[in-house]
């Protein structure tokens, strides 16, 4: 680890003035990235701001009916939450599926939006990776791939985002709250993470000097119909190979709405709306949920250690979605 | 036998230190002036170090100093003086030696500094050139360069065949041909290895060291850097697991020794995790059986073939292909062991070394011949049960095997198998069983104790062996307690300090029944002279008496025949003025007796498990195993040493694999977010039988020992329930999801 300095910021202006102010300066909440990230110098900022005094810790109703997660709550406040539990069962489902409840009860909503890939080379430092090192390679795409992508890779990274509580938030269609000197926006939750192409250093579209201050979940917490499933190697403490988050509005049998959002297949939390439109208006049944499925597959592309993930997620989106059609209160 | 505390489930007696914080391991030791290394690691396999430039981590204000193969002093000369008590044969490798680079990962430099902090900031900002060459580790790609697997090490039994297997082979009516795989694997024992090294006044060294053998650390210590051994002091009270990753000194050690005899200062050096995949790790295998059977099951020939990797220093070899003649009656079998040498570090002992992994393709080759017969797999065990090893033509010391299959099946239900693959289901769940039999060697090494015994009635027993969790101290003072009658708090067992007597490494299952016997011998003795000064005491309804009459009983001495003559043991201590009483003693085995047998543990194990048909993914729902270990101590600690067993056998089934990148020559997975081991939610429900039969052939205390047989067998009765339960034979380690997907699925 190389020395750093350090400050922390009283509320959000402070905090971005800081982040400003310094050289290679970055926000620190939870931490539970970014330090182990720091301790094996992967990343290595001079400065650190911390945020965790910064207030936007609460989970609140929004005036249009939804509800605002500030940054600073932990993934565990919010999976336990009750108006999270009862509105959003799909979020609180998909928080409790990731990492162990040490990790969840540091760990911030804003953070995890911002965790970086688990691939094996972006942590070793004596390989070829563009996403730590621009311009060095990917000793992944022949390499051990079997955690990777096969959805939106270039040949510049296959890597995958690791979270479980952003497939969910895709599936949502949730909006991140920022600010930076410019003032604040709005992004939409599709437009937050990003495909690799030619700068996979890149994870996000938020700016270097922009903070999340909150992620906003629109009223439609589809608590009737939401499954999500989790494929992965061992039964806790291990990042999805495969995970679908599945939102169905049903009327009569007839879906009205739906969502499929899939983990650790992209570099970001991967939706194919067109794909999922095929099921408006259609019944709730296994054709429909297979076809969809197909779909939505039929654009992967897989490298020597992960073609089984096409087929697996394939199968977990019909799974979830006759999962989610049949869940009820 | 009726006793106090043997056989009963006790506590451990370091229970409370370790649950409290109190036990200090190898990296808690402090010093004033204490000074910290951090290890700089090779990032190629092969090659040459064409320059190191420690120009810029040197200006860093705190930085002490920088040891590389360029300014390390001469050293021990031969290969002899590197090597420790678990060496294989070959030439060991030297830390800092020269600029050649063996294996990815190899350590290359020590940055000392006054603070961990500094160490690691410095060691960033050395810079190293490399002259790269080819480097090969692939060992599916090199079997035509495989060599015969053969030297001397302890515990090793060359491979040797019997009888005709060919001619039978060809002979018999039904033949299976198979071949298995798995992965290498790493101890990650959950304690990083770490040396604390004080130099002190006088030019000594007292070293607290991460090892399952304090003499073997001290042995090393002092060949390489020619020290006398009375001016070395190993300590090693507490270690956060092993697994054999202590058998040998690791190189941490030898950095720490080497910057604190430079220094003259207390030097501290730690590993990181990844630095725990740079060394010794369980060899990757390709296996290969051939079994012939007459129709009603029994076998005709058996050959067991395997490919191991190793380095290209040293050929270490482990008994992969030796079972089949221990397990089972056949007259005609066939063992080829071949190593491949490869860029890799050399493969270390990993609990059950070589039985984990030869009898996992072993127990799955049987369980394919079962489904070849149509038969039951626990009737074709049976079939060919044997009271006798094939291959040594000696009946084994005590074999409680066909009970442990009995009380196993019982308690699991095998009797209600349904032999069809695929034809239990439970929603998307299909159900599996599967069974394997479990083996592996019983022994005693030469140990020695010593005990004193106090004015008070207390009593100190020592030996120089380890504790790594298998709960030594507590049988320590279970059977000192038992001899003497005391009770176990007023015992105190030390270990784990070079200045104690004698024990060999605590490893192979042996502490048990060789450290056991020491301590009951030297409390026999202490016994002894207690019961011959009692006699001398005036009046003494003692005089004259023989141990056969007495029993040490609640801290008295009492008459067996009359529980009302009885005398207090502080009173004894009292009368004949003793402050008090110190013995030594050295328990050999008996090896005249010993040969005239084979010595061995068994188990049965039985799986349940449950395979999501779309989605793979396999939960294990059960595990009842039985265990032939000879006399248990400790009905706790013993129990979960079976208990850990089990779990590492569905760690190795289902999870452990340190994949290797052929590129880069390097483990790549090498962190425990990424390198899967078992977790809670994994574990089923474990059922633990002991069926036990005391062995005096093995150890006078009748003790076999449970380190590794709780492990043995359990990835094969897995891997067997997965074939019952989708009729699908996968034939590699680990068995993750994507292999257990079946091709066509209804969804």
């Amino acid at each position: 680890m190389r020395p750093f300095s350090y400050s922390r910021a009283e509320d959000i202006d402070t905090a971005v003035n800081e982040v400003t102010a310094h050289e290679d300066a970055r926000f620190i909440a939870g931490g539970t990235n970014l330090l182990d990230l720091m301790k094996i110098d992967v990343i290595h900022p001079q400065h650190l701001v911390d945020i965790t005094h910064i207030a936007h810790d609460t989970i609140e109703n929004t005036e249009d009916g939804g509800l605002r997660l500030g940054a600073l709550v932990t993934n565990a406040d919010t999976a336990y939450h009750p108006e999270v539990e009862k509105r959003y069962p799909l979020l609180a489902h998909a928080i409790l599926a990731g990492a162990s409840p040490q990790l969840r009860n540091k760990a911030t909503d804003g953070g995890n939006l911002l965790q970086r890939t688990r691939c094996y080379y972006f942590y070793d430092k004596t390989t070829a990776c563009n996403k730590r090192e621009p311009g060095s390679g990917c000793a992944a795409i022949d390499g051990y791939n079997r955690l990777h992508a096969i959805f939106g890779a270039s040949e510049h990274c296959i890597a995958t985002h690791p979270s479980d509580m952003c497939v969910a938030l895709a599936a949502l269609d949730a909006r991140v709250q920022v600010t930076g000197p410019d003032g604040s926006r709005t992004i939409p939750f599709e437009d937050f993470h990003r495909l690799p192409g030619d700068t996979p250093e890149k994870d996000t579209n938020l700016r270097e000097d922009e903070i999340i201050t909150s992620v906003d979940l629109p009223p439609k917490g589809f608590a009737d119909h939401y499954t999500y499933i989790k494929n992965r190697d061992r039964a806790s403490y291990a990042f999805a190979l495969v995970s679908v988050a599945a939102t169905l509005e049903i009327e009569d049998n007839v879906i009205k709405d739906a969502r499929i959002a899939l983990g650790g297949v992209a570099h970001k939390p991967w939706r194919n709306k067109e794909a999922e439109s095929l099921l408006i208006d259609k019944p709730a049944d296994r054709d429909g949920f297979q076809a969809v499925a197909a779909a939505i597959v039929k654009e992967a592309k897989s490298f020597r250690y992960n073609e089984f993930k096409i087929e697996l997620a394939r199968r977990s989106i019909v799974r979830a979605l006759m999962e989610a059609s049949q869940t009820y209160q | 036998m009726a006793t106090n505390h043997i056989g009963k489930p006790k506590n451990r007696v370091d229970g409370l230190k370790k649950v409290t914080g109190s036990a200090k391991y190898a990296a808690e030791f402090n010093a004033p002036g204490l000074v910290h290394g951090v290890v700089i690691s090779s990032a190629i396999a092969k090659g040459r170090i064409k320059a190191i430039d420690t120009h810029d981590a040197l200006e860093i204000e705190g930085v002490l100093h920088i040891f590389t193969h360029e300014n390390t002093p001469g050293l021990a000369w031969f290969d002899l003086s590197y090597k420790d008590m678990d060496s294989p044969p070959g030439a060991p490798f030297r830390p800092l030696h020269s600029d050649e680079i063996q294996f990815n990962m190899q350590p290359i430099a020590l940055v000392v500094a006054e603070t961990l902090e500094l160490a690691r900031f410095a060691a960033l900002r050395v810079k190293v050139e490399y002259e790269v060459e080819t480097h090969n580790t692939k060992l599916a790609d090199s079997l035509d360069e495989a060599i015969e697997g053969k030297g001397f090490r302890a515990g090793f039994e060359p491979p040797k065949s019997i009888g005709k297997f060919e001619e039978a082979y060809e002979a018999a009516d039904i033949k299976l041909e198979t071949e298995y795989f798995h992965g290498a694997e790493h101890h990650n024992p959950m304690e990083m290895h770490a040396s604390t090294v004080i130099y002190e006044e006088d030019g000594g060294l007292t070293i607290y060291d991460k090892t399952q053998g304090v003499l073997n650390s001290r042995h090393y210590v002092s060949m390489i850097f020619g020290i006398k051994r009375k001016k070395i002091k190993v300590i090693s009270p507490f270690v956060g697991g092993a697994f054999g990753s202590g058998l040998r000194p690791q190189y941490q050690l030898f950095m720490a020794t080497l910057a604190a005899l430079e220094l003259k200062r207390p030097v501290k050096v730690e590993l990181t995790r990844p630095q725990m995949f740079s060394f010794g790790h369980r060899p990757i295998t390709i296996q290969k059986l051939k079994l012939a059977a007459s129709p009603d099951g029994s076998l005709q020939a058996v050959s067991h073939s395997a490919y191991s990797e190793t380095s290209r220093f040293e050929k270490y070899v482990e008994n992969v292909v030796n079972w089949p003649k221990k397990l089972y009656r056949c007259e005609n079998v066939e063992e080829i062991y071949k190593l491949v040498q490869l860029d890799m570090y050399t493969p270390l002992d990993m609990r059950a070394p070589g039985g984990a992994t030869g009898v996992y393709a072993l127990e799955s080759a049987m369980d394919e011949l079962a489904y070849k017969l149509n038969m039951n797999p626990l009737e074709l065990r049976l079939r060919n049960y044997t009271d006798e090893d094939k291959g040594k033509e000696k009946p084994f010391s005590s074999k409680t095997l066909k009970e442990c299959y009995r009380v196993a099946a019982e308690k699991f239900g095998w009797s209600q198998r349904n032999p069809e693959p695929r034809s239990t289901r439970e929603g998307h769940n299909l159900v599996g069983w599967g069974m394997a039999s479990g083996i592996w060697d019983a022994m005693q090494t030469p140990a020695r104790a010593k005990a004193r015994l106090s004015a008070d009635g207390k009593l100190e027993v020592g030996s120089a062996t380890a504790d790594i969790g298998t709960g030594t101290y507590t049988i320590m003072t279970q059977i000192a307690a038992e001899t003497l009658g005391l009770p176990m708090e007023q015992v105190t067992a030390k270990l784990g300090d070079s200045s104690l007597p004698f024990a060999f490494l605590e490893g192979g299952s042996t502490t048990a029944a060789s450290v056991g016997t020491a301590v009951k011998y030297v409390c026999d003795k202490i016994a002894r002279k207690l019961l011959k000064e009692a006699g001398k005491i005036d009046d003494s309804p003692f005089k004259g008496a023989k141990m056969e009459d007495v029993v040490f009983r609640d801290e008295n001495i009492v008459d067996k025949q009359d529980d009302s003559v009885f005398i207090p043991i502080t009173e004894v201590m009292k009368l004949r003025g003793l402050g008090t009483i110190q013995k030594k003693t050295t328990a050999l085995p008996n090896f005249l007796k010993q040969n005239k047998y084979s010595r061995n543990t068994h188990s049965a194990v039985f799986a349940e498990v449950k395979i999501d048909e779309d989605l793979g993914t396999i939960k294990v729902t059960r595990i009842v195993t039985a265990i032939d270990a000879g006399r248990i101590l400790n009905a706790k600690t013993a129990h979960s040493q079976i208990l850990g067993g089990v779990v590492w056998g569905v760690s190795m089934a289902l999870e452990e694999d340190s994949f290797m990148d052929h590129h880069y020559g390097r483990f790549i997975n090498h962190d425990l977010a990424e390198y899967h081991i078992a977790v809670n939610a994994d574990m089923p429900d474990i059922d633990i039988t002991f069926v036990e039969e005391e062995d005096h052939v093995v150890s006078p205390i009748g003790v076999k020992g449970v380190g590794e047989i709780g492990l043995v067998g359990v990835a094969a009765a897995i891997g067997n329930a997965v074939y019952h339960a989708t009729g699908k034979r996968i034939r590699s380690l680990p068995i993750t999801l994507d292999k257990a997907m079946s091709e066509v699925s209804a969804i």
